[in-house]
């Protein structure tokens, strides 16, 4: 047994030597394995998954204090993510079904606003809350580092499960519906939905992005992107069915919208209102992925050094 | 030994001014310059030194300009250097707040940076909350910082509180509770801001210890920042010593602090003037120490009186003006402090309009023997805006001297009053 001994022995001194060795090679030529090195300009296009996944844990956490500080301080507390979506939809109901008349196509108005205030809300609080990413975190951002884009999907996450409380009541008031007799249709194409909240929200966040560049340095955009909001609001079906609008450049102004398809195509699944096209929704992807794109670089331009303008 | 820290001509270029048209005309020059010419940047060859004091013509200032250093691993090394010489541009690059214009940094291991205490804290949640999303935004991992939870809560001392939300704490509170996560950060390079110049005394001083646990051990390279040379000397081997954006000196931390110490002080001398200007509404125009006699000096007997004069001129009666003066021993430290309205309130404020003579009288056998540097600020307790107000800030060096007692120049401290050991 002595020479096998031995010969571990003097295997592992082998290996030790010549580690060391080059590390004192790589040292005197100046290299070493840096973990970080910071340069003047990033990559334009590339998102560091493995840094944000290290940084998880604080993901979460913020997801959760969006949460926990939203109703702090109230009586009713969380109640009030069911209350304030119900009394949207009362208002909705009398001013533009009551009063307006607006046709629903058919459909209970409730469940016609419900859905429809509750993807346009989900969409709406995305943009504006990426968009104004870097100038409402620029107190943290300016003491310590973490991945800049994990605002933005904070604020998809956080809003994410606002719309699934507020589907909860949809859902709710469909079995309601249903057991009570009035015919709702429901198409197969609502396994998607899943994917489609994903696009509205790859939509927003890349449209979001590009504000957010944008407005580090001048505030111009920020004080528009209401004004955008509310006017979007308006091209977009949420509010109205589609079939009401009869002016024929109109209508195509609002299928150019990148929203409306998504918003037709989840009408059709849960409502049997609206219309379901693979080709419409296609260009609303290919429209996200041009957001998508852009956003991206702006973003990793400015998230450098946006701290010395914002 | 390897290094932990390179910084290979770093700059930092800053434009000076507001955000306005100017700036989009700029932007738009440049960006068709680079990209569309590509050619270099034109706003990169422009800039002045970054000298806070003086005018410059240029809105473009470097904060940093053509910096190169090596950090080994495990060294302390302490930035030192005037408000504004770029410290803190330099940590901020550090710890990527923030971009250089150009070179490269490089690092080896991770950076967990203290630029701030408490960052993102919510006054709406608990302090046990605001532990937990403080560590994670610093960079630490929810096991970690369950693991050190209890040390964590233990060195805030904040116990009794730690389910409360922040917004009820004191501010003191909020800082113990905010060094106390960042204290159990477990970096391989820690990058420091002045944060030990908050709280109580005795919690400076558990924070300082804390610091020399973390740099004296574990081999861990800390890069420190601070306007306390007794904290640098204490903590760091190593002294960098910054001045209007580029390195004046880098060595042993004790000749770079006498060096920035001496440095800060080498124009100055026994009495200080400056110009007249009509359009003061209240200035300094001379400062002098003078002894008994009446003779400008600037080396004092402990065993003698001696007289800080200064004239100043009022041109408008400015609501509210007080003045400050201290004495700042060699080491950094303020050795005695003195304002206007210590005795009477607003005694400034009935100064006749004009030129007129400020004296302040030092008793004998205060101040202990060593050098001294003498600071004047004049300001008013109300909105100053809209006054026109001039303060001296640092005027004269001095030197006490005691030829009288057996210990003489060799007494340690801040006074040389003397006590009577009485047998009662």
């Amino acid at each position: 047994m002595q020479p096998q001994i031995l010969c571990t022995y003097v295997c592992v001194t082998y290996t030790y030597e010549e580690a060391s060795c080059k590390e004192a090679k790589r040292v005197s030529e100046g290299k070493q394995n840096w973990d970080l090195i910071i340069t003047p300009k990033d990559k334009l296009l590339a998102i560091d998954w493995r840094e944000i996944w290290r940084y998880r844990d604080m993901f979460e956490l913020f997801v959760q204090r969006a949460f926990r500080v939203a109703y702090k301080q109230t009586i009713l507390g969380p109640l009030w993510f069911i209350i304030t979506p119900v009394l949207s939809v009362i208002v909705y109901v009398t001013v533009f079904g009551g009063i307006a008349g607006i046709p629903t196509d058919g459909v209970p108005p409730i469940l016609f606003y419900l859905l429809g205030i509750s993807i346009w809300g989900y969409f709406a609080s995305c943009l504006s809350s990426t968009s104004n990413s870097f100038v409402t975190n620029a107190d943290i951002f300016g003491k310590v580092y973490f991945p800049r884009i994990i605002m933005p999907l904070v604020a998809v996450t956080t809003n994410m499960l606002s719309l699934a409380i507020q589907l909860g009541i949809f859902v709710c008031f469909y079995i309601y519906y249903a057991a009570t007799g009035t015919e709702l249709e429901l198409h197969w194409q609502v396994v998607l939905f899943p994917l489609l909240i994903v696009l509205l929200a790859l939509m927003a966040v890349g449209f979001g992005m590009i504000l957010s560049s944008m407005t580090t340095k001048y505030r111009d955009l920020q004080i528009m992107l209401n004004k955008i909001i509310s006017l979007w609001v308006n091209v977009t079906p949420v509010i109205y069915p589609l079939s009401m609008v009869t002016n024929e450049k109109l209508y195509l102004a609002m299928s150019l919208n990148p929203v409306t398809p998504v918003m037709e195509a989840v009408k059709y699944s849960l409502l049997g209102q609206g219309q379901f096209s693979w080709l419409w929704l296609g260009y609303s992807a290919a429209f996200t992925l041009v957001l998508l794109v852009i956003g991206l670089m702006l973003f990793n331009k400015v998230q450098k050094s946006f701290m010395d303008t914002v | 030994m390897a290094n932990a820290i390179e910084f290979e001509n770093v700059s930092k270029q800053y434009r000076l001014g507001l955000v306005s048209t100017g700036t989009l005309r700029h932007d738009i020059n440049r960006w068709w310059q680079t990209s569309i010419l590509g050619k270099e940047d034109p706003y990169l060859k422009i800039g002045e030194t970054n000298d806070r004091s003086t005018k410059g013509n240029s809105e473009y200032v470097w904060a940093l300009k053509d910096i190169n250093f090596k950090v080994e691993q495990g060294d302390v090394v302490g930035i030192i250097g005037k408000n504004g010489a770029g410290k803190s541009t330099l940590l901020k690059l550090l710890s990527r707040v923030t971009g250089p214009t150009t070179g490269v940094i490089r690092a080896h291991g991770r950076i967990g940076s203290l630029l701030e205490v408490g960052t993102g804290f919510h006054g709406e949640m608990t302090g046990r909350e605001n532990i937990f999303m403080n560590g994670a935004i610093l960079g630490m991992t929810r096991q970690e910082i369950q693991a050190k939870l209890d040390e964590i809560i233990d060195f805030s001392g904040c116990e009794r509180y730690i389910d409360t939300p922040v917004k009820r704490y004191s501010s003191g509170m909020t800082v113990r509770l905010g060094f106390a996560v960042a204290a159990f950060l477990d970096p391989e390079i820690l990058v420091v801001d002045e944060v030990l110049a908050v709280g109580d005394a005795e919690f400076q001083k558990k924070a300082i210890g804390k610091m020399k646990d973390v740099s004296s051990g574990e081999g861990r390279t800390v890069l420190f920042v601070s306007h306390n040379m007794g904290s640098i000397r204490s903590l760091c081997k190593r002294g960098i010593l910054l001045e209007n954006g580029s390195i004046k000196a880098d060595g042993e931390v004790n000749s770079i602090c006498d060096m920035y110490l001496s440095d800060s002080l080498v124009n100055l001398g026994a009495a200080w003037e400056r110009e007249f200007n009509p359009n003061k509404d209240f200035q300094i125009t001379k400062v002098e120490l003078l002894d008994s006699k009446g003779e400008g000096k600037n080396l004092f007997s402990c065993d003698e009186e001696w007289h800080v004069r200064m004239t100043a001129h009022v041109k408008n009666r400015v609501p509210g003006i007080y003045g400050y003066l201290q004495f700042t021993k060699a080491d950094g430290v303020a050795a005695w402090v003195s304002d206007s309205n210590d005795i009477v309130m607003n005694k400034l404020e009935t100064l006749p309009l004009g030129e007129s003579q400020i004296d302040i009288l030092i008793p004998k056998r205060s101040l202990a023997p060593g050098s001294y540097s003498v600071y004047l600020n004049f300001t008013s307790s109300q909105n100053i805006s809209g006054w026109n107000v001039d303060s001296p800030f640092d005027v004269c060096v001095f030197n006490m001297t005691d030829d009288r007692t057996f210990r003489g120049d060799k007494r340690p401290g801040y006074m040389s009053t003397l006590l009577d050991w009485k047998f009662v």
